[in-house]
């Protein structure tokens, strides 16, 4: 088929084809970038957090009218009402392990701070947040030992949580690793916490471990991290409890009333629910992300929509207008396929001119989006993800109108209207 | 002449049911989308406090000096966005600004008298006297305390009504007593329901949105003396020494501040005051400061976030697409009817009779449209809780402007959708369409 009479025949709805390609670019630009925001949103929420995250929850309180911390008799008193609720816990049937821990990943309060190879560093090179646990700690976290080895019991400590971080011995991350010792085993050697001058010596490298936040602000260090064999000691604390095998929602329960019941002076948080499963930290720390991913799944779906009955409705309009054409093309020897390859081509050749310029449009409104707001580049991938969507659409769109004209009878030809 | 046009539009409308339910749904569907993201971006970008926040203004002073600035991954190289505690003490001190309130985020709980009760976790902020008419905050019952209360440290605390209820079961409590963390606090106020949104005051520390309005204010100083911890985020450029006291001593940043400065001549000062008053304490480096007034500051903090600007746009580019799509299939629609235009001119109608006509089944396509989206908008908003993070998704609500709204600009829409329709079929040569039939 030569393509001469279907641009004769374009030429003549010139705003018809203009707007439909239109329609057609705009829907390109708009859907490979929302599609990108999906995969990276998508990308985002399926990280792992290295922990262990089936049977795992942290219960958060606050003990009344507790001490401040600031000295030695009452950071003692806050260390002895942190040990009488980890031992509470622990003893109950379906707790398999407790620590008391700063901060879980996703669980958004971080402390953070600076991570050198050298003493008395004031631009560090690596941000790292930080874990401070009791006993148990990676036993309860569940995170994965590549080498060296766990804290032993005499390694735990306490301080109140405005004294000084100078621990000994520390646990860390393999990216936190890779960045202080790119090209040695980092295992042994030493770190320097905060511009201090006291060495930390690394006696374990856990494969995977992210910060408690996903903010944007943590972004530059999401995996580095490091376990502080220490407990903090303050007015607040938080536990990290591991349940047995399927019995979470019983220790749950358990945990907070037997806590109620060994020191009433306390208020939990959460509105008074003190416990959270890990599931549920995952899911409202990724809430806005899971939300923007359906809501761009949603538009998408109405704009293909939009734009695919649009054409059923454009196409459909010229069929019946060319009722009579059709009928003469099919009077001198067309073949049905010929009339159907007919509109499929002018629907190939008009969403193809459109999906070029939306090509244009969608990178350039993924450049103005990375401009204004954090976004990254969208991969080519996307973009001809997005053109094949378009034509498949196109293509799917015009057949049945399509297949109507192929329908039409010679005999309309001999006939006047 | 407005009711003929009406026939035609809604005869024509009926002679293709298919096409013109297509139209009505495009429309639909494009305004809902725009107006359920719109509702959210209304309901985050709002100010919380119209009426007086152009002479609310936060002071920012670099403590840090430019060292600390070189890793600042801010591209102004701004000063830090919160106070250390000798910096905040020092402008309460000078008190140069109308009304001025240092400020940091508390948590403290709450005792029942009643034993059998547990205590209650609250929130709240440690501030100064003048934070209440500054920021006008609405009382049920009594008031603030005063500059004397400060000074003096005085045990006393102002609570918000939902406290009030859990508490004092809503009555006036003025002059009950609060066991706050184990201390007694004599109640001076009560406020009504009051929940700004964003927290306008501090949003460093609450983020911006939350769905209860805080539950109680106490004296700043009074706080301090009782070592009652922040509960808001800390920020150190050096390692500061240990305890509470030594927090207060570092140059550690964890309190907010507020000034209310009435004209731009009171702001231009004030901020000569805030240069001069760096440079005495800061002498080592150049002054770094700054005064954004507080739609500013909103701004500046990122408190839309970017997630909502972004569903805006997206939701906007669909509702043009729909736009597009409506103007080809008016076009195809309207050209069909070449001939009936050509009689219709042949017979005398003006151009102008063209246009009002082909406009009116427009502009009849964007009501009926409306309408339709009318109920998806109110779907949609009822949905944004599902996917929504419940602060911002409680924020979005229908109301009437929101309502009217819609049909608005469904209408503009679908008439913007139709103009150029209109004009092709405006200029349809009667003649040549005589002549074919």
């Amino acid at each position: 088929m030569t393509l001469h009479p279907l641009l004769a025949a374009l030429r003549r709805h010139k705003a018809g084809v203009v707007l439909i390609a239109l329609q057609i670019a705009l829907t390109l630009a708009i859907v490979c970038n929302a599609i990108f925001i999906i995969g990276s949103r998508v990308e985002r929420i399926q990280r792992p957090s290295g922990l262990n995250e089936n049977d795992l929850f942290m219960v958060s309180q606050q003990f009344v009218g507790a001490p401040n911390g600031d000295d030695q008799a009452t950071t003692d008193k806050l260390d002895s009402l942190l040990q009488a609720d980890v031992a509470t816990l622990r003893n109950l049937p379906d707790v398999e392990s407790v620590t008391p821990i700063n901060s879980l990943p996703l669980a958004n309060s971080t402390w953070s701070g600076g991570a050198s190879t050298k003493p008395d560093e004031k631009n560090e090179p690596a941000h790292v947040a930080y874990y401070f646990g009791g006993k148990d700690l990676l036993k309860t976290l569940g995170v994965h030992l590549t080498s060296g080895r766990d804290f032993t019991n005499d390694e735990y400590d306490n301080r109140a949580f405005r004294a000084p971080n100078k621990p000994a011995v520390a646990i860390i991350s393999q990216a936190l690793a890779d960045k202080l010792y790119p090209d040695h085993d980092a295992l042994g050697k030493p770190i320097y916490f905060d511009g201090g001058t006291t060495p930390t010596t690394i006696v374990g490298i856990v494969e995977r471990l992210q910060t408690p936040s996903v903010d944007s602000w943590a972004n530059d260090f999401a995996w580095n991290t490091a376990l502080i064999p220490t407990r903090l000691d303050a007015g607040y604390s938080r536990y990290a409890v591991r349940a047995k095998p399927g019995r979470m929602d019983a220790a749950m329960k358990a945990a907070t009333a037997a806590l109620y019941t060994a020191n009433p002076m306390r208020v939990f948080f959460l509105d008074g629910k003190g416990a959270r499963a890990f599931s549920e930290i995952r899911a409202n720390t990724y809430r806005a992300d899971r939300g923007m991913a359906i809501l761009m799944g949603v538009i998408c779906l109405i704009l293909l929509a939009v734009t695919g009955a649009g054409i059923v409705g454009l196409t459909s309009f010229w069929v019946g207008q060319r009722h009579k054409q059709i009928g003469v093309r099919r009077a001198l020897g067309a073949r049905k396929r010929d009339i159907l390859h007919y509109f499929q081509t002018e629907n190939l050749l008009i969403a193809g001119g459109g999906a070029v310029v939306g090509i244009v449009l969608a990178i350039g409104l993924n450049l103005w989006l990375m401009s204004r707001f954090e976004m990254d580049r969208i991969p080519v991938l996307y973009v001809l993800f997005g053109v094949a969507v378009v034509l498949l659409l196109g293509q799917a769109a015009v057949f049945a109108p399509a297949r109507r004209a192929a329908n039409v009878p010679p005999v309309v030809a001999t006939r006047s209207i | 002449m407005f009711t003929y046009y009406l026939d035609l539009a809604l005869r024509s409308l009926k002679r293709s049911p298919g096409l013109t339910a297509l139209m009505v749904l495009t429309i639909a569907f494009g305004v809902a989308a725009s107006m359920t993201a719109w509702s959210v971006f209304r309901a985050v970008s709002g100010d919380p406090i119209p009426w007086k926040s152009a002479q609310l203004y936060v002071p920012q002073i670099d403590m840090w000096g430019p060292q600390a600035q070189a890793s600042n991954p801010d591209s102004d190289k701004g000063p830090p966005d919160a106070l250390d505690y000798g910096d905040a003490v020092a402008l309460m001190r000078d008190h140069r600004a109308k009304l001025q309130s240092a400020m940091y985020q508390i948590g403290p709980a709450v005792v029942p008298a009643d034993a059998a009760k547990h205590p209650i976790q609250t929130d709240g902020h440690a501030v100064f006297s003048e934070f209440f008419p500054m920021v006008d905050a609405p009382f049920q019952y009594g008031g603030g305390w005063t500059a004397a209360d400060d000074e003096h440290r005085a045990q006393v605390v102002v609570i918000g009504s939902k406290l009030n209820t859990k508490v004092f079961d809503g009555g006036n409590s003025v002059g009950k007593m609060l066991n706050v963390d184990g201390r007694d606090y004599r109640v001076v106020g009560v406020l009504k329901e009051w929940n700004p949104q964003p927290r306008f005051f501090d949003v460093v520390n609450t983020g911006g949105f939350a769905s209860d309005g805080e539950g109680m204010f106490m004296p700043f100083t009074t706080a301090i003396a009782a070592g009652i911890s922040n509960n808001g985020n800390t920020n150190c450029n050096e390692v500061p020494e240990a305890g509470f006291e030594g927090l207060q001593r570092s140059a550690c940043i964890w309190i907010a501040y507020m000034v209310q400065l009435d004209d731009a001549a009171a702001a231009e000062k004030y901020k000569n005051y805030l240069e001069g008053f760096a440079r005495t304490r800061y002498p080592n480096w150049a002054p770094n400061v700054r005064l954004r007034n507080l739609p500013d500051w909103l701004d500046h903090e990122h408190v839309v976030p970017s997630d909502t600007k972004v569903s805006l746009l997206i939701a906007l580019g669909l509702l043009i697409v729909c736009l597009v799509n409506t103007a080809g299939l008016l076009l195809a629609k309207f050209l069909r009817r070449s001939s009936e235009i050509g009689v219709r001119r042949a017979l005398g109608a003006p151009r102008l009779a063209i246009y009002a006509q082909f406009l009116t089944e427009g502009a009849v396509i964007g009501l009926a449209g409306g309408l339709l989206g009318l109920v998806l908008t109110g779907m949609g908003v009822a949905c944004v809780g599902l996917v929504l993070p419940r602060d911002i998704a409680n924020l979005a609500h229908l109301d009437v402007s929101l309502l009217a709204t819609t049909l608005v600009v469904s209408v503009l829409a679908s008439l913007l959708a139709a103009l150029y329709p209109t004009f092709r079929a405006a200029h349809v040569v009667p003649a040549w369409q005589l002549k074919s039939n």
